[in-house]
């Protein structure tokens, strides 16, 4: 149904739009036309996304640094990260982003683990560098990081200067890799490489897969195996997955790559199923490890009961073994008991308020599920660094135009592992999935689930959120840090769904518990209505006679 | 906790572990926000002002904006005037900014970005509003450090908007350093106290501690505003406070406008801000109201009630170069033993004060300048310490050794939120840190001394 239909008090959709881009420069606007999008469920129109940033603009995004280190590679809490460059960029990123890693995950129950992420390791370039070239530096620090810490492992990321004057990372990572005798990962991931945190992602992806993936082919000793791509533990969310998949009795091989190690990702290859969370940070490498290793992939969604609920009834049936299924539905059964309860109380305070969510690359589109739980109203979604796959849907893919700054991003040549391609699934096994309309590597991105006539903006800058506040007043917006007090100034709170404002997890039962709780608080408090002094009340005779009232009733 | 750390120092050279320091254009940001109306913008790749705005909202929990020229590889190949003009052009029409105030960063610095000529380019073409500025600061990441970038981002400002006409006015300018809104408030009231009228550069006080008012105001009503800047250049004088962040801009003034400066330390403790106090009274000719030699004895009857608990404990403090020369001051005052002192920020000046303040209570103190929080572990590993004082990284320090007591005081601090409301400077700073000192102390013993020396009252 359409928003406004639903709504009355709402204006009409264009005209929202209108106030958005009317302030623009002619040039700017034509660019904002093409990601500001009026949503319509049944032929999602196409959106401009993964382009670049108008300058001068108050964008949310980040960089290609960024998304590589802080997202994709960052949460590998048993291997030393050591950042090339200047010391901003691993200064930045240290301990900033939310993936929880628990340093006796990495003792494998032998010795006492190091969570290494609690260090910020950098060549911190000076002008000396940027003259006579870091690479001198950079091997020198790589030996002094091996003199202190020695890990397993180092990946070494380089900064906007390092692609600039010409230090050859990889060649310094192979002379130390001999040296030392342990695998060292150069990523060429300089901030200006792409349009977003997207490009960063991208190159991880393939510096995981050719440098981590497949260096261990122990076969794991659970009865069905999987890898969940795409899932940093944010708050703990990977934790309360583990959890689920522990009660139902599925093995989680390595878990790309919130809490996990990097002896798990090197073995991760021997799983008989990739599930996908976020989409757009990880798809590539569910692609290629089903071009090499024959491991199918599909996408769920942890974020969510509901969604949780369906994404386990997905994977039984996948293994399609009748004693998991039937555990699966006896764990939803005993989740959800608790998950209805919480809803019933959140409801009457959650129902028919509006909410509108601009993050990452997949969690605009996962929450609205959560927000969907409590009948909450998504008026306007969207993502930070998506492409048009994660909102129109996998189908487009082939219609993609690769513009320069894309063709910047490698695109490995993959092919089928001479000796370690083992296709998990028959022809006939396929047919039959095909048939019953069980899909694989598919995904039918955002604006298929939002209503029609909600607003669908890529990349929104700060001028479209202040309109989209002014005018819809939403009664809670789910964005970053950037964004949360300008938000919350404007007298509407704001979650944050990068770093859950420290709370969480999210993800799973429990999860979702927590999320409808924290919400019903936060649309709830009273912080909001004491915005106006006594003194500053329209005076009325309701106000004179209520100043004889006890001062203290309702703090 | 930080389970990798060696006790055993190795000397290193080319890698950092845990840094004191960060790059020079989040402090150019910082110091931009406290001009009136100014939006910041950063030249280069998208992902510098990303981090930067989102650093210091995490420490001032408060809005941050500032605009980007959001390279991408083309611009790094041919270089920043396009990106630098369209996001002029569209930060006025969109944003309508009074100042644009320009840093660069380390990809803009590589290529070799000329910003003068690009400000200039742009004025030439008409494309800057009647009335508007646009000023810019070179900042590269890769020379000094984050309180370099906030010094050249206030030298500048200067340099393009302080102008003189001729006739000195009543008022002295006040340089406060990289200090939060508490701070620049605090000293502007402590100024109002004695009677004295100035201009403090930049100020960023009613700009990111707001209100909850339920309205956002991108320009909020404080900041130094543009006519002040420019009547800087009348003023009676220039008091700098830090020699790391004020020195430079109070030196430009002097050079722009002939006003005489004076340089002090942070006014931090009693001496600090007896300094503070005693070089603004001279320099307006103004007697020190009662008032404040009463705040001052309060702050003294503290230190005299508390000094049996500081007596002889050992402390190791790190952070920014002023701010961690005031803060050893204020705990040689009041008896404490500065152990271990260390910046990440380079500079040879720092390693002499740093001497010169505690050589009677603490002359084997390892004193270290562009040192690193890794460092500052190992040695305390090695001489233990009763408190550690530095910004919110020392935090897993604190909890590797045995739940150090730690105070909070610098920047940046991002899991707590008073700073921005209580100040550090002045003697009510004092007062409100000696007590955060004392309840670390306090909590500490009271959670872990044996039950026989649990004491009800001290």
């Amino acid at each position: 149904m359409a928003l406004n239909e639903t709504d009355l008090s709402l204006p009409p959709v264009e005209e929202v739009r209108e106030e958005m881009l009317k302030l623009y420069p002619s040039k700017t606007r034509r660019k904002r036309e093409k990601q500001i999008i009026v949503n319509d469920p049944d032929s999602p129109k196409e959106i401009g996304a993964n382009t670049r940033t108008v300058p001068g603009i108050i964008t949310q995004r980040g960089c290609t640094y960024a998304g590589c280190k802080g997202v994709v590679i960052g949460p590998i809490g048993d291997v030393l990260h050591l950042t090339h460059g200047p010391i901003g960029c691993g200064y930045y990123s240290w301990l900033s982003r939310r993936n929880l890693t628990r340093a006796r995950d990495f003792s494998h129950g032998k010795e006492k683990g190091i969570n290494y992420l609690q260090y910020c390791l950098s060549t911190d370039m000076t002008e000396n560098e940027i003259v006579y070239g870091g690479e001198k530096k950079l091997e020198a620090a790589i030996e002094e990081a091996w003199n202190e810490f020695k890990p397993k492992a180092m990946v070494i990321y380089a900064t906007c200067p390092v692609g600039l004057i010409g230090d050859d990372i990889h060649a310094v990572a192979r002379r130390m890799k001999e040296k030392l005798g342990i695998n060292i990962v150069a990523l060429s991931c300089e901030g200006y490489r792409g349009v977003s945190q997207s490009a960063g992602h991208h190159i991880a992806n393939n510096k995981v897969f050719t440098d981590m993936v497949g260096l261990d082919d122990t076969k794991p000793t659970g009865k069905y195996n999987i890898n969940i791509l795409g899932e940093y533990n944010i708050g703990g969310d990977a934790w309360e997955i583990h959890r689920i998949f522990d009660l139902v009795g599925i093995n989680i091989v390595g878990v790309l790559s919130g809490a996990v190690s990097y002896d798990q990702i090197c073995n991760c290859h021997t799983a008989d199923l990739n599930v996908v969370m976020c989409h757009r940070s990880i798809n590539y490498m569910a692609e290629m490890m089903e071009t090499k290793y024959g491991i199918p992939w599909f996408k769920i969604n942890f974020i969510g009961a509901e969604s949780t609920g369906k994404s386990l009834r997905k994977i039984a049936k996948y293994f399609g073994d009748k004693g998991l299924i039937d555990r699966v539905e006896e764990v939803i059964a005993a989740e959800m008991i608790d998950v209805r309860a919480t809803l019933e109380k959140v409801k009457p305070i959650t129902t028919g308020k509006r909410v509108a969510l601009f993050v990452g690359g997949s969690r605009a589109h996962h929450y609205q599920d959560l927000f969907g739980e409590m009948e909450m109203k998504v008026v306007s979604a969207g993502y930070e660094f998506a492409h048009r796959d994660d909102y129109e849907g996998r189908g487009v893919l082939p219609s993609i135009k690769v513009d320069a700054d894309s063709r910047n991003i490698e695109e490995l040549e993959i092919e089928a592992d001479p000796v370690r391609y083992n296709p998990r699934l028959s022809e006939e096994r396929k047919r039959q999935f095909a048939e019953e309309g069980f899909a694989f590597k598919d995904y039918e991105g955002m604006m298929r689930e939002m209503n029609k006539e909600t607003l669908v903006i890529d990349d929104i800058s700060h001028h479209e959120l202040e309109k989209l506040i002014e005018i819809y007043k939403p009664a809670v917006i789910g964005s970053g840090i950037k964004d949360k007090y300008i938000v919350e100034k404007m007298g509407v709170p704001c979650k944050q769904l990068h770093s859950y404002d420290y709370g969480g997890p999210y993800a799973g039962f429990k999860g979702a518990i927590n999320f409808f709780e924290e919400i019903a608080r936060m649309v709830s408090s009273p912080v909001w209505s004491y915005v106006t002094a006594p003194w500053d009340q329209p005076a009325s005779p309701a106000n004179e006679t209520s100043s004889s009232e006890p001062v203290a009733e309702g703090l | 906790m930080l389970d990798g750390t060696n006790a055993t120092v190795c000397e290193r050279t080319a890698l950092r572990i845990n840094p004191a320091k960060t790059c020079q254009p989040i402090g150019a940001m910082y110091a931009a926000l406290g001009i009136h109306g100014c939006m910041p913008h950063s030249h280069g790749s998208q992902g510098c002002c990303a981090y930067h705005r989102s650093h210091l909202t995490r420490h001032f929990k408060e809005p941050v904006v500032a605009t980007t020229s959001s390279f991408t590889e083309g611009a790094s190949v041919f270089g920043g005037l396009s990106n630098m003009t369209t996001a002029l052009s569209n930060i006025f029409s969109i944003y309508d900014p009074e100042v644009v105030a320009v840093h660069t960063t380390c990809l803009s610095e590589v290529i070799g970005d000329d910003l003068p000529m690009m400000i200039k380019k742009n004025i030439a073409e008409g494309k800057i509003p009647e009335g508007k500025h646009v000023i810019h600061a070179n900042t590269p990441s890769f020379v000094g450090s984050h309180v370099t970038g906030f010094s050249t981002m206030v030298k500048n400002t200067i340099k393009y908007l302080s102008g003189k006409t001729g006739e000195t006015s009543d008022s002295v300018n006040i340089l406060p350093g990289y200090v939060d809104p508490s701070d620049m408030r605090e000293l502007k009231r402590i100024a109002a106290e004695l009677g004295v009228k100035i201009t403090m550069l930049p100020d960023t006080s009613d700009v990111l501690d707001q209100p909850q008012t339920g309205v956002y105001e991108m320009y909020p009503k404080g900041g130094t505003k543009v006519s002040e800047i420019q009547a800087m250049g009348d003023a009676i004088a220039t008091l700098a406070c830090g020699d790391f962040a004020s020195k430079e801009a109070a030196e430009e003034l002097e050079k722009k406008c002939i006003v005489p400066f004076s340089l002090i330390d942070l006014p931090i403790g009693l001496k600090g801000t007896d300094t503070f106090i005693d070089t603004l009274r001279r320099m307006a000719a103004v007697p020190v109201p009662a008032s404040i030699t009463l705040e001052r004895g309060r702050l003294l009857d503290l230190i005299s009630d508390m000094s049996q608990y500081f007596h002889g404990k050992k402390v190791a403090i790190f952070g920014d170069p002023d701010h961690v020369v005031g803060v050893t001051q204020l705990l040689v005052e009041i008896g404490m033993i500065p152990t271990v002192v260390i910046t990440g920020t380079p500079g040879k000046r720092f390693e002499r004060k740093i001497a010169e303040i505690v050589s009677k209570v603490s002359p084997d103190a390892h004193i270290e300048a562009n040192a690193d929080i890794y460092k500052l572990h190992q040695i305390i590993k090695n001489r233990k310490v009763d408190l550690l004082m530095g910004n919110t990284y020392g935090k897993h320090v604190a909890r590797a050794e045995g739940n150090l007591p730690f105070v909070r005081f610098g920047f940046p601090i991002m899991d707590r939120t008073g700073h921005r409301l209580f100040p550090l400077v002045g003697y009510r700073g004092a007062m409100y840190y000696l007590d955060k000192i004392l309840d670390q102390l306090f909590d500490k013993a009271d959670r872990e001394v044996p039950e026989e020396l649990f004491e009800l009252i001290q």
